[in-house]
């Protein structure tokens, strides 16, 4: 691994977000969107009901998290689709760049994208509505790190769905995130789920995240063995994706589709 | 031994797209200090070639060495010492000229990074261009950053696929001048491909005709016409994109 072509990666997002106000709003308008709207729904939640729990854990704290999944995911997709309505490919994979140092600058890139998304929330949510992270005790931590390592999973999976069926595809990543989160728990248990989707929650790294979320804000402790799972499904998915990137990759090669990377290239 | 005389050398190169072939068994090589000519009508294999030259198009059978590296073992080496300058993939437009050159400079890990800036901006007279964005600038000018870009690495092997379409003929003169002045004073070879006759014969030291992905006739410039009974290369090219057959049984 190169890192100064990883950096070369990374630094064409860098200038194509610093010179642009329209790609600065989106990293963290809609977030922000979300808390007040969230902030201000758990408040009023809290003051109509004796549920015997706070609201704003319940459901801004599993906002907050879900939305930081979405700004990883999206920092890879973004960066990634930067190059296709630019039609950069051609440029950047006849230089020796490798798909690992390639995949590896859009996550560099999303880490800087996702963590300003993540602070702007941490400000309105702390500032306004006195959400801290810290209620969560020593397990905030695993929880970030998985839904970083499944949102990095998705977004190069998603990457790779583009290359492989051309730039009309993008549309099949925006809804991704919206039709994970019924199966993810992200604001309900899920034994309340149905059994056949229930089946699908096991397998999705969210599931133990916001299910552990829960017992904390009930008084109880984060499962280890949840985040165990958790953690190993999400460090599995992110194996899968980079495979599934590689072998696109070595495909589109093959075939000529990288070659001829375009609007009309793909055979779909 | 025999490949690192050259910067470029294909043996046996084949390209097949389904029922389609698209490169049919061709060998050539690029000296050093050369500038080559590959020609031919559109879907000819010309870019077939090239990309498979550059490494984002995987041959079904034969090899290519650049710089006596053979691509498909060691394919970041290899390539690391090519670089590249089409019409159909100009640098992305949102980027400032300056921007440009360093994320392929980046990526071609070139040292003393600034001081190359600098000197492609200057060889290529982009200097009042330096923070404009790519997009907004004219043809011409987009060319020449293409080619500061083409040239920040000092490539051993430039490959150019039409790199003067849409040129006026004074800009096409001053890059024609400029991929020469490379060729001849560094120790880079130069592979090209280009519709325009008058170009490659004023241009290249060496042609060959792709037909259906195979190499038809091969030689100088200016003499390949009269060996085949052509008074211009012009009409040498019409004969090979009408009637082929009748140089390969000649």
């Amino acid at each position: 691994m190169n890192t100064s072509r990883m950096l070369a990666v990374t630094l064409r997002q860098v200038y194509l977000i610093r010179g642009s106000f329209p790609r600065v709003l989106p990293l963290f308008i809609w977030v922000a969107v979300d808390m007040v709207l969230w902030g201000f729904l758990t408040r009023f939640l809290n003051s109509i009901a004796n549920a015997g729990v706070n609201f704003i854990y319940m459901f801004l704290g599993a906002v907050l998290m879900w939305d930081f999944f979405i700004r990883v995911m999206q920092g890879v997709t973004m960066a990634f689709l930067e190059d296709v309505w630019s039609r950069n490919f051609l440029n950047f994979f006849a230089t020796p760049i490798t798909t690992m140092e390639y995949v590896g600058g859009l996550v560099l890139t999303s880490i800087g994208t996702s963590a300003i998304g993540l602070a702007v929330m941490l400000v309105l949510a702390t500032a306004i509505f006195g959400l801290t992270v810290f209620a969560y005790g020593a397990a905030i931590v695993p929880f970030l790190i998985e839904l970083f390592l499944f949102g990095i999973a998705l977004g190069v999976m998603s990457i790779a769905l583009v290359l492989r069926l051309g730039p009309a595809a993008e549309w099949f990543i925006w809804p991704i995130p919206g039709l994970l989160s019924p199966f993810a728990g992200v604001f309900y248990p899920i034994s309340i789920l149905p059994h056949w989707m229930q089946c699908v929650s096991y397998v999705l790294p969210p599931s133990y995240i916001f299910e552990s979320m829960r017992t904390i804000i009930q008084g109880g402790q984060a499962s280890p063995v949840h985040l165990a799972l958790g953690g190993a499904l999400a460090v599995a998915y992110v194996m899968i994706a980079f495979w599934l990137f590689h072998n696109t990759y070595r495909h589109a090669m093959r075939t000529g589709l990288l070659a001829r990377y375009s609007a009309e290239s793909s055979s779909y | 031994m025999e490949f690192n005389s050259h910067v470029l050398s294909v043996r046996d190169l084949r390209k097949v797209y389904g029922p389609t072939v698209a490169v049919d068994g061709i060998s050539f090589d690029v000296g050093r200090n050369e500038i080559v000519g590959l020609l031919g009508p559109n879907g000819a294999g010309k870019t077939t070639t090239i990309s498979m030259v550059l490494g984002i198009l995987q041959p079904n059978s034969g090899s290519i060495h650049i710089n006596g590296i053979d691509l498909a073992k060691n394919r970041t080496e290899a390539v690391g010492r090519t670089n590249f300058a089409a019409v159909y993939t100009p640098l992305p437009g949102n980027l400032t000229v300056v921007q440009n050159l360093r994320i392929f400079g980046l990526l071609y890990h070139v040292k003393n990074l600034d001081e190359h800036i600098e000197k492609m901006l200057e060889q290529f007279d982009l200097q009042k261009f330096r923070n404009t964005k790519t997009g907004v600038l004219s043809s011409g000018e987009q060319t020449r950053v293409s080619l500061a870009k083409a040239m920040i690495n000092s490539p051993s092997l430039l490959l150019l696929d039409e790199p003067t379409a849409s040129l006026d003929p004074s800009v096409a003169r001053e890059i024609r001048g400029d991929i020469r002045k490379f060729a001849k004073h560094g120790d880079g070879g130069v592979l090209w491909t280009s519709h325009n006759m008058y170009e490659v014969e004023e241009v290249c030291d060496r042609v060959f005709f792709l037909s259906h992905g195979r190499i038809l006739v091969e030689g100088n410039p200016k003499t390949l016409p009269g060996e085949h009974g052509k008074r211009t290369l012009e009409e040498l090219f019409i004969t090979v994109a009408r009637e082929p057959l009748t140089l390969e049984e000649g």
